[in-house]
């Protein structure tokens, strides 16, 4: 019987001294440098801060997480295996399985904060809730037609971008909405390292989809890019919707939604296209911004003659060996 | 009005800020091999920030090489870092580590390949920073 299966080749092994592309081993640094693991974070410091939330914002918070869970969850046992197949290097191939763990991480990480934060009763139901919420379903739907379906590698990618730069961002809102008002602030540290990670993999993909289009003639970039529009504009319909579901009852939908397009344009311009949003729609709500970035806030401007423009983050920075001044 | 010089990689996020900026510069290249640019008057640098989680490495190689020249690093005025918010303290780091080195100012930061508004601020903020200078030199 199994010598009726055909053969598959025998891959060369893998030489990190000869690179086609130099992204690869820069990514590859800056992924295993980054690398967290939720036992790390302590979790336990925002159970009195857990138990001053309202029911409803519990409940709202648990659903959230379970939304995020289910991103990471296609993310790692469908998407970054699927973009694995379309490697143009075995470089690629090594990160991707790089981002297919870190997502398997981030959906633990969830798990985590429910152990520590929440009832079995109350995890348990918010899973059905995402088993059954139609939006949810829906996008997940949209992104796994992509991976699934098409022979085309480029309109994987885009699918795959948007997964990591649009589609976390409408959760990720809320624990950082907790944490400018000094809620949740353990749990939120742990969102900013899978943020920071979302923003690698968004990153990389987003290159390599820009590598890949160079490839193609000008009808057929620009078919993609109508492609890519379309379906983000599809995207933004139902993550809308899901908004208005879980943040009107809080009155925090507009809000949100400002966060949305905000994300939206940062995911094309990480595919090399132009926003969508003008920057009106885009006015994130400056506590989100500081809670995203804390030290890096917004007034920090010399050209409009505000704040001071020596303040360096952390010294470490400077130090490089390549500066010879 | 002085010039501009900026490093963007591949990805080119910086590139296409500066192309929409409509400012002639000159690119610092990709590749160690080539040739720098270099600038006959004062500039101001653009470059993108590649820090790890503890901020290092986050000017990238090819712009330090830029800088280690004593002939052009002190033709530097001010520094406009791009970046993204998700790196949370990191973001936009390489400006304030060129700015710390070479003790010149951040003139702005801007996210990935910037926004409407970042380029009319830098546009209309660069105007108004080579004017003063050139006031003060006088």
């Amino acid at each position: 019987m199994k010598d009726l299966a055909p053969h598959r080749a025998v891959p060369r092994a893998i030489n990190w001294n000869r690179l086609q592309d130099d992204k690869d081993l820069e990514i590859w640094n800056r992924l295993t440098v980054n690398f967290w693991l939720p036992e790390k974070m302590p979790l336990s410091n925002d159970i009195q801060s857990w138990s001053h939330l309202t029911e409803q914002e519990q409940t709202l918070t648990i659903r959230v997480f379970t939304g995020l869970t289910l991103l990471d969850t296609i993310q790692n046992s469908v998407g970054a295996p699927a973009l694995m197949a379309d490697a143009v290097t075995p470089h690629e191939e090594a990160v991707l399985t790089n981002i297919a763990f870190m997502e398997a991480v981030h959906a633990r990480s969830y798990s985590s904060i429910f152990s520590t934060l929440c009832s079995t009763r109350e995890v348990d139901e918010a899973f059905r809730w995402s088993e059954e919420n139609p939006h949810l379903q829906r996008k997940s739907r949209l992104i796994l037609d992509e991976y699934d379906a098409t022979a085309n590698p480029l309109r994987r990618k885009v699918a795959s971008v948007f997964l990591e730069s649009f589609l976390f961002y409408s959760g990720f809102y809320l624990p950082m909405h907790w944490s400018s008002r000094a809620r949740l602030t353990n749990t939120a540290d742990l969102i900013r390292l899978i943020i920071r990670d979302e923003a690698v993999h968004g990153y990389y993909i987003g290159y390599k989809f820009q590598r890949a289009m160079e490839r193609l003639t000008e009808a057929e970039r620009a078919e993609i890019k109508d492609f890519a529009f379309a379906l983000l504009f599809d995207l933004y319909e139902i993550e809308s919707r899901y908004t208005e579901s879980l943040y009107d009852p809080l009155g925090l939908t507009e809000d949100v939604k400002n966060f949305l397009h905000y994300n939206a344009n940062k995911a094309l311009q990480n595919l090399g296209f132009e926003g969508l949003f003008p920057d009106e729609l885009c006015r994130v709500n400056p506590a989100i911004m500081a809670a995203l970035s804390p030290n890096a806030d917004e007034n920090h401007d010399f050209f409009s003659g505000s704040g001071s423009s020596y303040v360096i983050g952390k010294a470490v920075a400077t130090e490089d060996e390549d500066w010879d001044f | 009005m002085g010039g501009l010089v900026y490093y963007s990689s591949r990805s080119g996020n910086t590139h296409r800020f500066v192309t929409r900026l409509g400012i002639a510069a000159a690119r610092i290249p990709i590749s160690p091999g080539d040739p720098m640019p270099a600038p006959s008057q004062p500039f101001v640098l653009v470059l993108p920030t590649y820090a790890d989680g503890e901020g290092r490495g986050a000017v990238p190689k090819q712009v330090i090489r830029f800088l280690n020249d004593p002939d052009r690093r002190q033709k530097l005025r001010g520094v406009i870092a791009a970046g993204n918010r998700n790196f949370g303290t990191t973001f936009a780091l390489a400006g304030d580590v060129v700015a710390q080195k070479c003790a010149v100012p951040v003139l702005y930061r801007f996210e990935l390949a910037g926004s409407e508004t970042d380029l009319a601020r830098v546009t209309e903020g660069l105007d108004r920073f080579w004017k003063a200078q050139l006031s003060t030199v006088i």
